[in-house]
């Protein structure tokens, strides 16, 4: 699939067109090791019309870039190659196993007087490593999440379930990936998460602590609200990728009926002499419905031997999402699920207007928000915390950012920097565009700040970034 | 509920004997003795024991003298006044150095008879006679009383609550119109009246309401009437009842609680530890009612009893005295016995066995009886001793670990925490009534008593929950949840939370490996930053190395640790970051160089070694016009290294400008 977004040039007719998913494909070489078997290598192709030979044609290249390259760094494979008009990304998630994404480079289309045709002009240095990178690696974990390891496919149904698996999964799942709007958050892959008061905390304490007592299959819970965490009963990296699920996928999904308004199927329920507003976002829609099925997703997260597998129900009220986790092996009956709406309903409601309530009261305390004069991304290596006032809302289909991509691209260049050494550093550019663009690096930390100040000089610059985190990051341990 | 006779046992035997010889038989005790054992009745109480042996050797003085009809020490024990016409009052000093002759009063009102009199202090007495009441004051030199106050009103019978040194007259003729007097310094106020709702009215009337279902108590600092109803056949109810009358200092007594007793025959009413003990003689037990303890099925004001019935803890007499044999077993003693009478407030006297005992109240046993854990608390937290049954309580509802006691041991944790913060409040207003000096009505505030129901963090933590978080039987969530929950509590009674219990919340997160939780907890600041919260999350950076940043932002956050941060700093061989963060902070002049230069050497850069040699000698100059160091900076070993490394040449000259 093109995506082509054509753009007018000043005047001339140029054509613009981004970045866009080439090929992305599977293999595992120890499967068709003989000549002649080399089909056998490849587990997923995308796009799936691609003529055979010319699948085996590009496996086998890679395989070979991949081979010859360890002959000069054994522990560190070839991770991407640069052409001029595209570039592949490699990843071995587990052993054998290849990852492989082929992404067009940005390309313009200069027209040609004369009839001739026009000339194309690939910017290949517009595509950074680590943000495509980091996009195959989400890729994988995506794939992970739902389906478990690809040696936990092998093993169950051996080459033919995990094809089947493959199949199902990223035919979905490639068509949701939107390579132009990746960006520096890809490769952070962070957790928002909800600023908010102890007390507050402590009462969705209190509730996530009272629910799994009284429903004691619950073996994990999360809780969420305005699409950002506050509690997480899962590991870091699990919930880092359960998060990037929600808020990219699943909450943007169900977001749409509640803002149609009249036809939302948003009407309080009434259990006891309770109103309520909570419903499941997975599993049944309609728990009166006699018809109604009790499946909910599977997901698969570490645990102490290796990883289990799990339903993943996603019950939500309000602004407030919780997410309760139960062992695969439980078969979750209507019984279980009534009792979870009766008990989870009423409270999840009442804690969803609390938030809402401090929240207001917190904002209103602080004062009105003012556009301010800087727009920054924060993330923090440590908690997988990030903070963009970058970025708009995240909806299904699109990342809106309000800063000029260039500039994004700046912020990536100034990343990959930081990544290079472990020290602490600082660095601040000027953009072509007049903006100043500042990086920092203190211990586990980034902030990249974004300056609309064209007079400014240096000086002037390093204050104001110095008064942005007495302000915005008083309470952490940031070294000027 | 159990009999005590401690404060008795050494008079008992006299008492006995004196009560045996039938000079004070029960039909002789006027009912003026209800103050018996109290402020001024005889003088049972403990350091006030050698008068007994002045009452008894007195008595036997007084033998010719007709019987006596009751006997009274004033407050304080200095007069006594004994009543044996229906005329007069007779009085003897107990001071020192005062006459001891006795001298005598008769009443003021014409041919009226004397039914009792009562002290109201140390020297002034009141006379109820069947025609009004008389308030004398005493003067023990001159040996002679003065009428301060009289009354004109017909009296049946009278009630005196020497607590509250409030009289109670039974007038009208069916008794029923009560009309209380209170006493204070000289002064005597009539209260208003108030009539008591008689089941049944009798034709003609006659006198119905009969002193023996009427007592008085201070329950929870408030003035009761207590109103003994019998059931009655004409009434359908399921059985007696009592019924208060709450009876303010000022304004109108109202009828204002209804204990059930739901069963019929023989009563008796005690108050103890503030609440009302009803004792019932046919089925030998007793019933319990506290008035504050809510009662959601019932109407506003109607009670039940808190625990079922129950019987008084067996009293066995122990024999002693020179007669007793040590192999004898104690006798039990006879409860609920005909020969009993019952005074206010928790005493009750076995006139055959020549007793006198305080009752008391047992909290053990109410834990079993009473299921519902938030009535529990609410009743235990009204008690006198309760803070170990509390205690225990706790624990038993942490070890029981049923289904869903979360939610319960919630409740628990925000009844105390009630209780704690209101006693914190106190404390806090009347520190700071104290600081802003006497002027401004501190005088008038008192310091808030720390009642047994206080139970702060360290009780909590000492008693329950150090010994909870160890016990290996209980799951890790459980614990955490429990912990969770009363620091929750705390926060939301606005308490701060000591951070020992947070110290505990992270050795139970640590030990099960639960780093992540500690994270988030850290992260939206339920624990709350303290230096030996820093230390001990420094500590925990080998198995967590998250917990560093943790712990230096929550030095920063601090604001007072900065030597803590540039330590935290130098010894992870930072030392151009703790420069940095020393300067940012402004306290660059006054660190030690050396510090900086030894952390610098060690790390073998001599590069960094060079920038921050010369950092300092800038200071120097900055300081004293000089880059050299002071002597007492002990830096001599540095410079002589800094030479060596880049010669002489290298060093900062004294600037000559």
């Amino acid at each position: 699939m093109l995506m082509i977004s054509p753009k007018m040039a000043s005047g001339a007719q140029e054509k613009q067109f981004t970045q866009s998913l080439l090929s992305f494909f599977i293999y595992n070489p120890t499967l068709g090791p003989r000549e002649g078997e080399e089909e056998k290598k490849i587990l997923f192709y995308h796009p799936s019309e691609v003529e055979k030979n010319e699948k085996i044609r590009n496996v086998g290249l890679c395989e070979a870039i991949v081979q010859f390259t360890r002959t000069f760094c054994p522990t560190k494979p070839a991770k991407s190659l640069h052409t001029q008009k595209n570039r592949q990304f490699f990843f071995e998630p587990e052993e054998h196993f290849w990852i492989v994404m082929v992404v067009r480079n940005p390309m313009i289309e200069k027209p040609n007087k004369d009839g001739k045709p026009p000339t194309i002009e690939y910017q290949e240095e517009e595509i950074l490593d680590t943000v495509y990178g980091a996009v195959v690696r989400q890729c994988y974990s995506m794939y992970k999440l739902f389906n478990g390891t690809f040696g936990r496919a092998m093993e169950a149904g051996g080459v033919e379930l995990l094809i089947q698996k493959l199949e199902k999964f990223f035919y979905r799942y490639l068509q949701t990936l939107h390579l132009q709007s990746c960006d520096l958050l890809d490769v952070f892959g962070g957790i928002s998460f909800f600023p908010l008061d102890k007390m507050t905390y402590l009462k969705i304490q209190s509730f996530v602590n009272r629910v799994e007592e009284s429903l004691s299959l619950i073996k994990y819970t999360s809780f969420l609200y305005n699409d950002q965490l506050i509690w997480s009963g899962l590991e870091q990296d699990d919930m880092r990728i359960l998060y990037k699920y929600l808020t990219t996928s699943l909450f943007p999904r169900h977001s749409e009926p509640e803002l149609a308004g009249r036809d939302s199927p948003l009407r309080p329920e009434v259990t006891g002499n309770l109103l309520h507003y909570g419903r499941f976002l997975t599993g049944p829609t309609n728990l009166k419905d006699p018809e109604a099925k009790f499946r909910f997703p599977k997901i698969f997260v570490s645990a102490e031997d290796g990883y289990e597998e799990l339903h993943l129900i996603v019950y939500k009220a309000m602004s407030a999402a919780a997410c309760f986790m139960i062992s695969a092996s439980v078969e979750l009956t209507r019984d279980f699920c009534e009792q979870l709406d009766s008990l989870v309903g009423p409270q999840l409601t009442l804690l969803a207007s609390d938030i809402c309530e401090q929240f207001t009261i917190n904002r209103r305390i602080s004062g009105p928000e003012k556009e301010p004069q800087f727009k920054f991304i924060y993330f923090n290596h440590m908690n997988l915390a990030e903070k963009s006032t970058i970025h708009m809302r995240k909806t299904a289909s699109v990342c809106l950012t309000s800063v000029h991509p260039d500039l994004m691209k700046i912020l990536g260049d100034i990343n990959c920097d930081f990544a290079r050494v472990d020290e602490d550093e600082e660095i601040i550019v000027k953009a072509m565009t007049d903006y100043w663009v500042v990086g920092k690096k203190s211990d586990q930390r980034e902030l990249y700040v974004i300056l609309n100040q064209k007079n400014a000089n240096l000086i002037e610059v390093n204050e104001e970034v110095k008064r942005l985190c007495a302000t915005q990051f008083n309470n952490i341990f940031f070294l000027d | 509920m159990k009999l005590t006779s401690r404060c008795l046992r050494c008079v008992q035997a006299e008492l006995r004997a004196w009560w045996l010889k039938g000079r004070m038989t029960k039909a002789a005790l006027p009912s003026g003795t209800s103050s018996l054992g109290g402020k001024n009745g005889f003088p049972l109480k403990k350091g006030s024991e050698p008068n007994i042996q002045t009452i008894l050797m007195f008595c036997s003085r007084m033998d010719d003298r007709g019987e006596v009809k009751c006997i009274k020490f004033s407050i304080g024990n200095k007069i006594l006044a004994v009543q044996r016409t229906l005329k007069s009052v007779d009085f003897i000093n107990f001071i020192p150095d005062y006459p001891h002759t006795e001298f005598s009063q008769e009443c003021k009102t014409k041919n009226a008879s004397v039914l009792g009199f009562c002290w109201t202090s140390w020297n002034e007495v009141v006379f109820v006679t069947d025609q009004g009441i008389e308030f004398y004051q005493v003067f023990p030199d001159k040996r002679s009383l003065k009428l301060l106050k009289s009354q004109n009103i017909n009296v049946n019978w009278y009630q005196y609550c020497p607590e509250t040194a409030v009289i109670l007259l039974s007038t009208t003729v069916q008794g029923n119109v009560l009309q209380p007097f209170a006493f204070r310094n000289g002064a005597m106020t009539k209260m208003s009246k108030f009539e008591i709702e008689l089941p049944v009215v009798p034709k003609p009337a006659k006198l119905s309401l009969s002193e023996r279902d009427i007592a008085m108590a201070t329950i929870y600092g408030q003035l009761y009437v207590m109103y003994l109803k019998h059931h009655s056949r004409t009434v359908n109810s399921p059985g007696a009842e009592v019924v208060l009358y709450h009876l303010p200092r000022e304004g109108i007594c109202k009828k204002s609680h209804v204990l059930k007793l739901n069963t019929t025959g023989k009563f008796a009413l005690n108050i103890v530890d503030n609440l009302v003990v009803v004792h019932h003689q046919s089925s030998q037990t007793s019933l319990i009612f506290d008035i504050k303890l809510k009662e959601p099925e019932c109407a506003v004001n109607t009670h039940q009893p808190v625990l079922p019935a129950r019987s008084i803890h067996p009293y066995r007499i122990p024999l002693s005295g020179p007669a007793a044999v040590p192999t004898q077993p104690p006798v039990p003693c006879q409860l609920y016995s005909s020969s009993w009478s019952v005074f206010q407030p928790d005493i009750i006297i076995s006139a055959s066995e020549g007793y006198l005992w305080y009752l008391q109240v047992r909290l053990p046993p109410a834990v079993r009886l009473l299921q519902d854990k938030g009535k529990l608390m609410d009743f235990l937290l009204r008690r006198r001793d309760c803070k170990m049954v509390i205690l225990s309580v706790c624990s038993q509802i942490l070890e029981a670990q049923e289904n869903g006691s979360l939610p319960v041991v919630a409740t628990v944790f925000d009844k105390l925490n009630q209780v704690y913060k209101e006693y914190l409040e106190a404390e806090q207003s009347y520190t700071a009534a104290v600081e802003s000096g006497p002027t401004r009505g501190a005088a008038a505030q008192k310091r808030p008593v720390r009642t047994q129901a206080v139970i702060d963090q360290s009780d909590m933590y000492t008693h329950v929950l150090s010994a909870f978080t160890e016990r290996k039987d209980v799951s890790h969530k459980f614990i955490i949840a429990v912990l969770m929950e009363y620091i929750r509590s705390l926060n939301q009674n606005q308490i701060t939370v000591q951070h020992y219990l947070y110290e505990l919340v992270i050795k139970t997160l640590v030990q099960n490996s639960l780093f992540y939780m500690l994270h988030q907890f850290l992260q939206y600041h339920v624990l709350s930053d303290s230096k030996p919260l820093a230390c001990l999350l420094l500590s925990l950076e080998s198995t967590y190395p998250p917990a560093h940043q943790l712990s230096l932002d929550m030095l920063k956050r601090l604001s007072t640790a900065n030597d803590e941060i540039v330590e935290v700093l130098l010894s992870k061989q930072q030392v151009l970051g703790a420069l940095r963060f020393i300067r940012s902070v402004g306290a660059h002049d006054n660190v030690s160089a050396r510090k900086f230069l030894d952390a610098a050497r060690q790390t073998g850069d001599q590069m960094l070694f060079y920038t921050v040699f010369r950092s300092f000698q800038q200071r120097n100059q900055r300081l004293r016009g000089n880059p050299s160091f002071n002597p007492g900076e002990h830096c001599e070993e540095h410079v002589a290294y800094f030479k060596q490394l880049f010669g002489e040449q290298a060093l900062m000259k004294p600037s000559t400008v």
